[in-house]
């Protein structure tokens, strides 16, 4: 008895192969094909989607949405320029850099001093922070900093200030992950070594551990950073400082020059850091 | 006895590039520092704290009665299906932009330069990607909501655009990385660009686009739910009306929501992407 699946494993001699059901194109759907129930799924997912949301097709396709869209366009085509605000505009944009970058050294603090106890370095080390330490990264992780932001508003008060501790809250949650993965991942040997003569945790840690992750931790601090510079952008539409919260200011009073030129900023800004971050990467991969 | 004195070739040979690095790294800390208005007192003054506490104090215990319950299964519903149609119309924007860009699929490249005309076309598509994904979908959202106001139809469209822009750059860098002989063979064979493509490159590459397709879909279920902040509907517009309102039981089931579809997200994705590997 051969099986009726086209991709049998059992190789079907000539005799068979002759036989028609051989020569036949595989079913459309069949019962026990996943790839064929994974798209129905998404297929079902995505008319559930369009059919639930209530989406304003007609008015975003109507004339008067159009000539909206026509003005708001040509508005934004005539950004101000004069020294006084592009001045204004140079300060937030060097205030989000500010942000990115202390935000992301506070998470590389933060991270690794979590990182530690949520990693086990080896058999013998009973790790007994590991489950709740991972708990408390994976809820730092998985609230963005947009959310963070709103949350530290309350306490911290409008302006950059909020925005920092809000990427160093999210992005520590990241790197603090990342950085036990890597902690676990390094070469037991040179740790052993050290710890069968009696060496503190502490030292084996900075003299084994530390020196064979420490480029790694580099690497993913350096790539968070870029992200961060992007995140920090538009975290400021929430009010937490830097170029967003100079944007949802200015297009929240109709200032439309001002508006174009806040978001020319942030198209520049985010252009320089993609094309800093390629460079450096192929200087290091050469 | 010896000590760390009376052996001057222990002393560290690099002391004076780590006391001139330490240095800088403080000189270029402090303007960061004013920048930032980092001033974490600030958080221990009566005024800021006692609000904040009495706010963190109303977390517990999480609202939980059937009416609000209901309106947040609604409205997480609602942050997925914006992902999903979002990413369903930047599928619709990003496959004929990558196909448009990807530049083993032309015909004169095969026998040496390309045309300058289908090559500025591609670099023209190029930078069309480029510009898409440049402006963050937040963005996006602030502009829709002016255009044609609150709601879902801005967060869909601003998913749409920006995951257009996203994909569609990495569906042609997908596509180029594959081998091309099979592709090169048969347009020399006579073989249009779309024959070649579904014969040649898609079969290699389907895999890895599904799951980078997958990827990005758990990407724009956070991102939905965080343009709620900017009214464009779903868990971040629900938490924005909480938050103003200082509800602090509110505020914690719906962080509690979020952090499980966010969590059941990147299961799912995991899932499905290690089935698709």
């Amino acid at each position: 008895m051969q099986s009726p699946l086209p991709h049998s494993s059992n190789v079907p001699t000539a005799a068979q192969a002759a036989n028609d059901t051989y020569k036949l194109p595989p079913k459309l759907f069949d019962a026990r094909c996943n790839a064929c129930w994974l798209v129905l799924g998404v297929v079902l997912l995505v008319i559930a989607s369009f059919a639930t949301l209530s989406l304003q097709w007609a008015q975003f396709w109507s004339w008067d949405a159009l000539q909206r869209m026509a003005r708001f366009v040509a508005e934004l085509l005539h950004p101000r320029f004069d020294l006084a605000f592009v001045t204004k505009v140079a300060m937030a944009s060097l205030e989000t850099l500010a942000m990115s970058a202390l935000g992301t050294l506070l998470a590389v603090v933060l991270g690794l001093a979590l990182a530690l106890p949520a990693s086990k370095t080896h058999a013998q080390d009973p790790a007994r922070w590991r489950g709740p330490a991972r708990l408390l990264l994976n809820a730092l992780r998985s609230t963005p900093e947009l959310v963070w932001a709103a949350l530290l508003l309350i306490a911290a008060g409008l302006g950059p200030f909020a925005g920092t501790l809000a990427l160093g809250l999210h992005t520590s949650g990241v790197l603090g992950r990342l950085f036990a993965e890597s902690i676990e991942n390094a070469t037991p040997g040179p740790a052993f070594a050290l710890r069968v003569r009696g060496v503190s945790a502490a030292r084996v840690f900075a003299y084994a551990t530390l020196p064979q992750v420490l480029p790694q931790l580099l690497s993913y601090s350096l790539y968070r950073w870029e992200n961060n510079i992007r995140a920090a952008a538009v975290l400021g539409v929430v009010g937490a400082g830097g170029l967003g919260q100079m944007l949802a200011f200015h297009m929240g009073l109709f200032q439309m020059a001002e508006t174009s030129t806040v978001l020319l900023a942030m198209l520049v800004l985010v252009a320089l850091v993609d094309a800093l971050s390629y460079a450096v990467r192929k200087v290091l991969s050469r | 006895m010896h000590t760390a004195a009376s052996l001057p070739t222990q002393r560290d040979p690099a002391w004076a590039g780590r006391v001139f690095w330490a240095l800088a790294g403080l000189a270029l800390l402090w303007p960061m520092l004013v920048l930032t208005e980092f001033k974490p007192w600030v958080l221990l003054e009566p005024g800021a704290l006692k609000p904040a506490l009495n706010f963190v104090g109303a977390f517990f215990p999480p609202r939980t009665d059937a009416e609000f319950l209901w309106l947040l299964a609604r409205e997480t519903w609602r942050t997925v299906a914006m992902a999903t149609a979002g990413l369903t119309l930047a599928l619709l924007l990003a496959v004929p932009l990558a196909l448009l860009s990807v530049r083993v699929l032309s015909l004169s490249a095969l026998t040496g330069a390309m045309a300058p005309v289908p090559a500025g076309l591609r670099q023209l598509v190029r930078w069309t990607l480029m510009l898409l994904r440049s402006v963050p979908e937040l963005v996006w959202a602030l502009v829709f909501v002016r255009v044609v106001g609150l709601g879902p139809t801005s967060g869909v469209l601003a998913i749409a655009l920006t995951y257009g822009g996203m994909l569609g750059k990495v569906y042609a860098d997908i596509l180029e990385s594959g081998d091309t002989h099979a592709s090169a063979s048969l347009m020399r064979n006579g073989a249009g660009r779309l024959q070649a493509f579904f014969y040649a490159l898609l079969p290699q590459t389907a895999a890895e686009l599904t799951s980078y397709t997958v990827y990005r879909w758990e990407c724009a279920i956070r991102s939905s739910a965080v343009l709620g902040f900017v009214g464009a509907g779903g868990l971040g517009q629900l938490m924005d009306s909480s938050m103003k309102m200082f509800n602090g039981a509110e505020v914690a089931s719906i962080l509690l929501v979020f952090m499980a579809l966010v969590w059941l997200a990147d299961r799912m994705s995991a899932a499905l992407r290690k089935v698709l590997a």
